[in-house]
């Protein structure tokens, strides 16, 4: 029987709380120092999968590379209520460049 | 290039030729490696941008929905419709290995199969907008698994290859050249000193045979 994981999703109320429907913890936390602790806690309680909004995400730019060479938890950067800043692509854009010496995607 | 600081000796010649053998064969491996890293990076990456795209739209789609069901609604009473769900979703998380890196693979368990479920509340006090933005997110949601798997498997991937490739170049710039360098130079040392040896020979032979036999 393989472990079950739980997923989160953190934000500010506006943009997250109709996640809570779906059955996904929600965390109405956007002061980076609160979201950097939390995001400890919950990879270390099985939290497999953190959705995390964009402009939250920025705060804790540094909690976040610190799980990126982990395998668990994977954190998703989704727009907020106010709009997409282009922050998650931007992320991509950079792993592109770290693997192919600089950025092919255009 | 530098040589190595080692004494010009047969068996470190030996030594240094076993070691560039495995360092040519090790090259070659590596250089494999990062040429297949790098294509499965490529499909994956392209995956990765598209879910995004979809994924970002969908959360925008839902986020309208959302707005209008704010105004519509008190906060409390849009607070207490979703503070009960009635679904849970659950993941498993199971292991895939590309070229040795370990890349996780999230499959999704929902407590009921029931797909009415994700609305938790009643549909008398509350507007239609909040069935039309959980719907939204949960229409979306599967997209959005794939893509916290696949975002992962990328950052993996990228760091792997990123690894893989200062390898290569280490190898290919710096180790291989240093180990020829330094065999030319035992190799260049050892005929040398045969020759030396040779010439003083030669030369105490000179020597022998003319103080015995008074040679010129």
């Amino acid at each position: 029987m393989p472990e079950l994981y739980k997923t989160a999703v953190i934000g500010d109320t506006a943009s997250i709380s109709g996640f809570s429907a779906l059955g996904l913890s929600v965390f109405h936390e956007t002061e980076p120092k609160t979201v950097s602790g939390l995001i400890d806690r919950l990879a270390l309680n099985n939290f497999a999968v953190i959705y995390i909004t964009e402009p939250v995400a920025v705060g804790v730019g540094s909690t976040i590379a610190k799980y990126r060479d982990k395998k668990l938890p994977s954190i998703v950067l989704i727009p907020a209520v106010g709009g997409n800043t282009g922050e998650g692509m931007r992320k991509l854009h950079e792993a592109v460049e770290k693997a192919v010496g600089s950025d092919i995607l255009g | 290039m530098a040589r190595l600081n080692v004494n010009p000796t047969r068996m470190e010649l030996s030594k240094l030729k076993k070691k560039l053998e495995s360092a040519r064969r090790g090259h070659k491996l590596l250089k494999d490696k990062r040429d297949e890293l790098m294509r499965q990076f490529m499909n994956l990456i392209k995956e990765t941008v598209q879910l995004r795209s979809e994924v970002e739209s969908g959360i925008s789609e839902a986020d309208k929905y959302m707005a209008v069901a704010g105004s519509v609604m008190q906060s409390e009473a849009l607070e207490t419709a979703l503070m009960m769900p009635s679904q849970e979703v659950e993941i498993e998380v199971g292991e895939k290995n590309v070229m040795s890196v370990c890349i996780p693979v999230f499959g999704t368990k929902y407590r009921t199969s029931d797909t009415g479920s994700i609305y938790s509340y009643g549909t008398a006090f509350t507007s239609i907008d909040l069935d039309g933005a959980v719907g939204a997110l949960n229409e979306i949601f599967p997209k959005m698994i794939r893509l916290a798997e696949t975002e992962k498997a990328c950052q993996l991937l990228a760091d792997e290859i990123e690894k893989t490739r200062r390898r290569v170049n280490a190898l290919e710039h710096i180790m291989i050249p240093d180990y020829e360098e330094t065999i030319k130079y035992i190799t260049m040392k050892l005929s040398e000193n045969e020759r030396s040896t040779a010439v003083s020979l030669m030369k105490v032979k000179d020597m022998v045979l003319k103080q015995s036999h008074n040679f010129k």
